[in-house]
């Protein structure tokens, strides 16, 4: 069996699929799922084509990524996350828990952040994709980045890319934020180094310079 | 040996600070003044690899991707107590996109269990038995869930209590030895002593054993506290899992590993594998947690290698979230005994210690060395027992054993100050000989503003506040296998090697300001290549030993280049070396003003492309107390908690943390600060929310995720304020120490101090929530 090529039939089937458990439970978004109390969520419409079956095999998908349209061959059960980190090589995207409750998978979705994996790459349709490695333009960094480096706002750096895009969506959202509006817009990303009061710190003083 | 006299600054700045001479072996580096007057090294210098971790482009072992690389999964019992009768693989084979799939089975070697057959036995739900390698992890997943594994169940326990009785079904019935990677650092626990699951005790450390006579002790008491504390079970969870990826050719095995430890992971795989250890590579550039728990290439580093083996391709092996909960270590529970007895005066007479924890499948639930050696008391004995369970084996989990040991210690110092009526934090005046507990005491009590204390349980309202203190000491560690070269390359560029890694305490970042400072280079001037074992072995990265052994040799090893790029200097100018100096990023003479020239330039008089010194960790100046590395003084901490308790819903919140710390001489203070909230956050969790909950009915862990495995979250972080204390020893060319284990000791303790003096009675049990406040205040039964 050391030469088996990969095969598309007769993939087993489960009970419950990622996707209509997704369906079903509805979309928590840069925040922990229904079971605790951080759930912070965004609407957010599924974009595919209603009535239109997917798979089993792998097919081909367009994704505009970081302002660039990407294709991609990927199985229907793929998450969003998963496209972006075994697929496209976008490996900044974290998966952490893998259940919506850590954020470390945060991305955005025309410009709101969502939990990617816990959505399916095909449930993304048109929309714009924007990953922690487009969130510095043209190598010039956000100043929610550089306040994270002044600041120390990173231990092991695994929670970083989702705490970042936490924070440059609050500061980009809210010209004033004070600690209070901090700690809410990243009670969904856990980080286990304990790095949050400095992350509280470098916030703050990013919204001050993006003013 | 040749040596050398040299003055040494002594003491603590602000306080103390004096001066002390030491005999130094004659090639290391002129003593470096006090902080203040060094340029990078004290200093907010910004993490060197910040730049990639903000943008996303740090690779992680979890994001490395090589062609032609398989994804694998393990296979795990889920029964916690049984003989495999047989395994059934033949679906998962013929599953498309598998390639191989491995069983670990019995080698059958002299001493083991026998009579359980082919395959191991299975002694907790969750052991791994196995793994596929397949084109997708969703396909190696899919072939997981078609393997058959056919069990012949056994009798299992899971509650420690239960494991105790003597009816109990019995775990091992033959001596268990202690995994390299579980509980104590330094102490190994004795799993041959003991009855049923009981094993031990264990009564001695390398402090020593029992001190004086406990009932002489006891009846010279005034006083006498005896309380019994318990602790839970809590896991890891760092964010990245454990896990490797395998690249196994046919000259050389390279293994990217999620690691506290590289030199171990590699030394473990060329053990298992029967390769000289020249042949095995082991990386790890950026690490996404570990804790304590990652030092061991556990049974994932080779379930890779073999499936590398059998494919012939890289192979990805990363656990899941509810794997690393359940199979990849825990800090052990306890139920520990303590009865101290003092004189009127306060003074300590008796401490008398008895511990049984659960370890699960593992050894090493002691409760540390606390009660031992915080406080001097002439009489003291511990027993310390490991209870065998039927669940997952326990690892180091930062500051082993110290952490329960000290949530019952600083309680009851805290209990014998109010019988005595003395204020607890004058009472630990009265008791501690520390001269940095001391200070911390003065200047954190002051930040925290202690004075504001009332007597317990005295607040009107509904939310009553309490403030609280607790303390801790952890031991200086060295590791004296820590070498560094560093080498000057010929036309500019500093470089660091090490196998040591940085695990995002910031040891990179530390490693090139020592250099940096010790060549009169900016710290962006120097590059740190670490985390690789084709490089010279550094330490693992645990029990805060990372920074007093490895800086030393890189200002040593820096000092040895530098003396020889200004000799190059030297003939150049026709003058003596000695009196050449570099600053600034130029070379410069004490004689003559007017000779200068660029680091740059002196290196492009070398004759070779590079200077290259190593060097390794010599003794501590003066020696060691414990010749293998157990260096003089401790790495002492105050923690001082003010909380709020709602004395309705007995919901818990953590207000306000002063963490006033001690680790010699700090070398960057944003760096330390980080690792202290992190400590106390930590501490925190432990004291009011974390909690691995198990069914005794099946034996599964039942909140093996992120969202039922409580944490706190941003909401839940309370204000932290750290106090820095400087401390000069004179013991080494950087005289610096870690701050890891240190900063996560004191915090359960403190808080729960804190919550008696908001409620007025005492709990004793974490962790502490909002039932068992209700249960205290006799509101719920």
């Amino acid at each position: 069996m050391e030469d088996k090529n990969q095969g598309s039939e007769s993939k087993p089937t489960k009970g419950i699929t990622r996707r209509s458990f997704i369906r079903g439970a509805g979309l928590s978004t840069a925040g922990s799922v229904f079971l605790t109390s951080n759930a912070l969520a965004f609407d957010y419409k599924e974009q595919h084509v209603a009535g239109k079956e997917f798979g089993p095999e792998a097919i081909t998908l367009k994704m505009k990524v970081n302002g660039i349209i990407k294709s991609l061959s990927v199985e229907p059960r793929t998450t969003l996350a998963s496209a972006l980190r075994d697929h496209l090589e976008l490996t900044g995207t974290k998966v952490v828990c893998d259940r919506g409750s850590c954020s470390a998978c945060t991305v955005y979705l025309d410009g709101k952040p969502v939990n990617s994996c816990m959505m399916s790459a095909f449930d993304v349709g048109e929309k714009e994709v924007t990953t922690i490695e487009g969130i510095a333009k043209n190598g010039e960094l956000h100043p929610v980045q550089q306040a994270f480096i002044e600041h120390d706002a990173s231990q092991c750096g695994y929670c970083t890319p989702g705490m970042v895009m936490s924070c440059v969506h609050l500061v980009e959202n809210n010209a004033n934020p004070d600690l209070e509006d901090v700690k809410k817009a990243t009670r969904g990303n856990l980080c286990r180094c304990g790095t949050y009061p400095h992350v509280f710190k470098a916030t703050l003083a990013a919204a001050k310079k993006t003013i | 040996m040749d040596t050398r006299k040299e003055k040494f600054p002594y003491g603590i700045p602000g306080h103390n600070l004096s001066e002390i001479e030491r005999e130094i072996p004659i090639e290391e580096p002129p003593v470096w003044p006090v902080n203040d007057e060094l340029k990078v090294i004290g200093k907010r210098v910004t993490r060197i690899d910040a730049l990639e971790k903000v943008t996303g482009k740090a690779k992680y072992t979890s994001d490395i991707k090589l062609p032609g690389m398989l994804y694998a999964k393990m296979l795990r019992s889920n029964v916690p107590h049984a003989v495999i009768t047989s395994i059934d693989i033949s679906k998962a084979e013929s599953l498309p996109g598998v390639h191989a799939i491995h069983l670990i089975e019995n080698a059958q070697k002299e001493g083991e269990e026998n009579n359980n057959g082919k395959y191991p036995m299975v002694k907790y739900a969750g052991q791994p038995l196995g793994g596929v390698a397949a084109e997708s992890l969703e396909i190696a997943k899919d072939a997981i869930s078609l393997i058959k594994v056919n069990y012949e169940e056994k009798p299992f326990v899971i509650d420690i209590e239960a494991a105790m009785e003597l009816n109990a079904p019995i775990v091992f019935d033959v001596p268990i030895t202690q995994q390299e990677d579980g509980g104590d650092v330094g102490e190994t626990h004795d799993g041959s002593k003991g009855e049923g699951n009981v094993r031990g005790p264990s009564t001695s450390s390398f402090f020593g054993g029992p001190r004086g006579d406990l009932e002489t002790g006891f009846k010279e008491a005034d006083v006498v506290v005896e309380r019994t504390y318990r602790t839970q079970v809590h896991t890891h969870m760092p964010l990245e899992t454990h896990g490797v990826v395998v690249d196994w050719n046919s000259d050389q095995m390279m293994v990217y590993a999620s690691t506290q430890n590289t030199n171990a992971v590699r030394n473990e795989m060329a053990s298992v594998f029967n390769l000289p250890k020249s042949k095995v590579r082991v990386f790890c550039d950026f690490m996404g947690g570990g804790f304590g728990a990652k030092h061991s290439a556990g049974s994932f580093g080779p379930m890779a290698a073999n499936l590398a083996k059998k494919t012939g391709r890289p192979v990805w092996l990363m656990l899941d979230r509810q794997e690393e909960h359940i199979a990849e270590g825990n800090r052990p529970n306890s139920i520990q005994s303590l009865k101290i007895g003092a004189r009127k005066d306060g003074a300590l007479t008796a401490i008398q210690q008895r511990s049984h924890g659960t370890a699960g499948v593992n050894l090493g639930a002691g409760v540390g060395r606390i009660a031992q050696i915080l406080y001097p008391c002439p009489n003291f004995a511990t027993e310390q027992y490991d209870v065998l369970t039927n669940a997952g084996p326990g690892a180091a989990w930062r500051a082993p054993g110290n952490v329960q040991g000290a949530f019952g210690l600083e309680q009851a110092i805290d209990e014998l100050a109010e019988k005595l009526e003395i204020d607890p934090l004058k009472y630990r005046d009265i008791i501690d000989k520390s001269e940095v507990r001391k200070v911390e005491r003065q200047r954190g009590a002051k930040l925290f503003k202690w004075s504001r204390r009332q007597p317990a349980g005295s607040g009107d309202g509904v939310i009553k506040k309490g403030l609280g203190v607790g303390q801790s000491t952890w031991p200086r560690f060295v590791s004296l296998d820590s070498t560094v070269e560093v080498k000057i390359h010929n036309g500019g560029g500093v470089e660091i090697r090490s196998s040591v890694q940085d695990i995002g305490t910031g040891t990179k970042t530390i490693l090139a300001q020592v250099v940096a400072e010790e060549l009169g280079l900016p710290v962006a001037a120097i590059t740190v290549n670490i985390g690789d074992t084709f490089f010279p072995v550094g330490p693992g990265s645990g029990g805060s030993v990372v920074t007093g052994s490895i800086t030393p040799p890189a200002r040593n090893a820096a000092y040895e280049a530098k003396k020889a790029l200004l000799k190059l200097v030297a003939n150049k100018w026709e003058t003596d070396s000695s009196d050449l100096f570099i600053d600034n990023g130029e070379v410069g003479s004490k004689g003559d003003a007017s000779l200068k020239m660029s680091f740059k330039e002196a290196t492009q008089l070398m004759r070779t492309s590079q200077i290259s010194k190593m060097a390794s960790r010599s003794n501590d100046y003066g020696g060691f107390q414990q010749p293998w590395g157990l260096a003089y003084g401790d790495l002492g901490s105050v923690q001082f908690a003010e909380v709020s308790v709602n004395t309705d819903t007995g919901f818990i919140k953590v207000d306000k943390i002063v963490a006033a710390h001690s680790c010699g001489r700090p070398l960057n203070i944003g760096q330390l600060e980080s690792q202290i909230n992190g400590g106390v956050i930590q501490g925190v969790s432990y004291a009011l929310y974390e909690n691995r909950v198990m069914d005794k009915g099946t034996g599964h862990m039942m909140n093996a995720n992120v969202d039922q495995y409580k944490v706190p979250f941003s909401m839940e972080i309370p204000e932290i304020e750290t106090v820095i204390v400087e401390e000069y020893a004179a013991r080494s060319s950087t005289d610096a120490y870690g701050i890891g284990e240190p900063a996560n000791i004191a915090t359960a303790a403190a808080i729960a101090n804190a919550v008696y003096n908001a409620i007025g009675v005492r709990i004793y049990e974490i962790p502490i929530t909002p039932s068992s406040i209700l249960k205290a205040l006799n509101k719920v039964s």
